[in-house]
């Protein structure tokens, strides 16, 4: 279909979205009783796990089944340091969270992504999903970190000598935390390397022969989705008071895929979305049918991952504004009559 | 020396030689045909030229430096640019971006990320989309244009890097006989600046603008040098006349 040569300056339905969901989100807990406000903030940590995979997987086209493994073991690290050195503190325990994520996902992108060729797709979703997998399986049987079980009663996050209880005050962390990530990536997706991003998307092959060496876009990218998903991680375990194998494997991993998918990938909206209707349709269906509601939730997800592969967001926004324009702001040019042609 | 020297190229796929020792020379500021039959193995020595694929045997140099083994990028890097046979712009992009993708190409990531070269590369983007005649569409999909405005878009964006070295393979391929005569006119500027290696079926469109021609045949190179002495070769005649 031919686009309007004035479509860029079409109204944009995202920015409309974002805020519309951020006066919501600063004013719900005005409105909410304690259990949604603890089901909310679960939501924005998990939000921002989402974001990492959009990153990777929206943005960058890596499918990555292993953000998971960077959140749990965050998770496990942050509550080790507060457990047997009893550090407490958010502005160490989050930093630390972000930099163990950091580290094992440069660790897994210098064997599966960092090679002479760009990675193919089946390489990055198999290596990350066994990485994820293998993780797991140790930390289940091993009883330094709680084997089975794993790290249960964790000290309260601290911000100096105040205490950051699960509730309103751990909710608007959580917020800030999240449209944080959320703001940072808005603006490097539209930066000049988020251009590069979707060249990479469209055309990898083709981005070599410009002089790209796209497995060390694909490493970064990478590299700062693990970062993200650790401080996620650490923050996830201390609301939670709990981290445990769960939290590092694939079924984990593959929720956090589905989240993505069902809002929308590539927008960082639809994945905050998808994963805030995901984790209430589960809730309510889990009332209604206690032991089948999986399968409905199954289906419905299998509905809008094959009906619209854009996700729920696509509903509302165009293909245009998902993948955006990155050059220069210029006012439109008036159409000249070959621009009003269809394409031979 | 010379721009571009490959000697010895043989290129083997199983059972399949595709390229038989073909030898291959490009000057400083020159345009170089390489033409013959189907299959004679023309777009697979440009593609061995380019970094597509990797030669069996043989070595390729650009500007004395060998490139034999180099990666795409450092091809790339080296002074070479490639337009493919296939168009591959990027179709979900903008024609303005698709250029500003190309030029952008040497930024470090800290300077894309912090896009510090978005309003220097403006002008060079206006500059290039004006040369091939895209300046009124920069704002659309490049996925809707022609066609051959789509074969202009992916030459300019090969220009974009300043290449010692352009590669083209059958730039006019679909082409209407206007749009190859506008291509040609396009292109002939470019000498100034540098060489290029074109693979093209039109002998007229080759004759046009190219300087010097490789006749390929069955993977081995059968006449090189400058058009007329190529043109008049007996060898060459009789494989053209053999695959008419």
């Amino acid at each position: 279909m031919n686009q309007p040569v004035a479509s860029r300056t079409k109204r944009q339905i995202i920015p409309v979205i974002e805020l519309t969901l951020l006066v919501i989100a600063l004013i719900l807990p005005l409105f909410l009783q304690d259990f949604w406000v603890l089901f909310t903030t679960r939501v924005f940590i998990l939000g921002m796990l989402a974001l990492s995979f959009d990153l990777v997987w929206g943005y960058a086209g890596m499918m990555s089944f292993g953000q998971a493994l960077f959140f749990g073991m965050a998770g496990y690290s942050a509550a080790l340091l507060a457990t047997k050195w009893s550090i407490t503190s958010v502005f160490v325990l989050l930093p630390v969270g972000g930099a163990v994520g950091l580290v094992v996902a440069f660790l897994i992108a210098g064997i599966i992504i960092l090679g002479k060729r760009p990675p193919n797709l089946v390489f990055v979703a198999l290596g990350t999903l066994t990485s994820s997998y293998v993780v797991e399986r140790l930390a289940r049987g091993w009883s330094y970190v709680g084997g089975q079980n794993g790290i249960p009663s964790l000290p309260r996050l601290t911000a100096g000598s105040f205490e950051l209880t699960e509730g309103p005050l751990f909710y608007y962390l959580a917020l800030v935390l999240l449209a944080l990530v959320y703001l940072g990536l808005r603006i490097l997706t539209r930066s000049q390397f988020g251009l590069v991003l979707a060249g990479i998307r469209q055309q990898e092959n083709r981005m070599a022969f410009f002089g790209y060496k796209v497995q060390n876009y694909k490493g970064f990218v990478f590299c700062l989705a693990g970062l993200i998903a650790g401080i996620s991680g650490g923050l996830y375990a201390f609301h939670e008071g709990y981290v445990g194998p769960g939290q590092l494997g694939p079924v984990l991993s593959t929720q956090v895929v589905l989240y993505a998918l069902f809002g929308g990938a590539g927008t960082l909206i639809g994945p905050i979305v998808g994963t805030g209707l995901v984790d209430l349709f589960s809730f309510y269906l889990s009332q209604i049918w206690e032991t089948g509601w999986p399968i409905v939730l199954g289906l419905l997800l299998l509905v809008i991952v094959v009906f619209r592969p854009t996700g729920l967001i696509g509903f509302l926004v165009s293909d245009r504004e998902r993948v955006g324009s990155f050059g220069r702001p210029t006012k439109a040019a008036p159409p000249t009559p070959d621009a009003r042609h269809e394409p031979a | 020396m010379p721009l571009l020297e490959a000697k010895g190229i043989t290129k083997i796929y199983g059972a399949l030689t595709a390229l038989d020792k073909a030898d291959l020379m490009v000057r400083d500021h020159e345009f170089h045909g390489l033409i013959g039959p189907n299959g004679s193995g023309k777009t697979t020595l440009l593609k061995c030229v380019a970094g597509a694929e990797f030669p069996t045997a043989g070595t390729i140099a650009v500007a004395g430096r060998d490139i034999t083994n180099a990666m795409p990028p450092e091809r790339s890097r080296a002074g070479l640019s490639i337009k493919f046979q296939i168009t591959s712009v990027l179709p979900q992009l903008s024609v303005y971006d698709n250029v500003l993708l190309a030029l952008q190409a040497q930024d470090s990531i800290l300077g894309l990320m912090l896009s510090r070269s978005r309003r220097a590369l403006h002008e060079k983007t206006m500059d290039l989309l004006a040369r091939f005649r895209l300046e009124s569409r920069r704002d659309e999909l490049a996925g809707v244009l022609s066609h051959g405005q789509q074969q202009w878009l992916e030459i300019a964006m090969a220009l974009a890097r300043e290449p010692k070295l352009l590669l083209l393979d059958e730039p006019t391929a679909g082409m209407s006989p206007q749009e190859r005569r506008a291509t040609g006119e396009l292109l002939a500027p470019i000498k100034q600046t540098c060489s290029m290696l074109i693979v093209e079926h039109d002998l007229d469109f080759i004759k046009d603008i190219c300087d010097s021609l490789t006749v390929l045949d069955q993977g081995q190179v059968v006449a090189s040098g400058p058009i007329l002495e190529v043109q008049n070769s007996a060898r060459v005649k009789e494989v053209y006349l053999s695959h008419a």
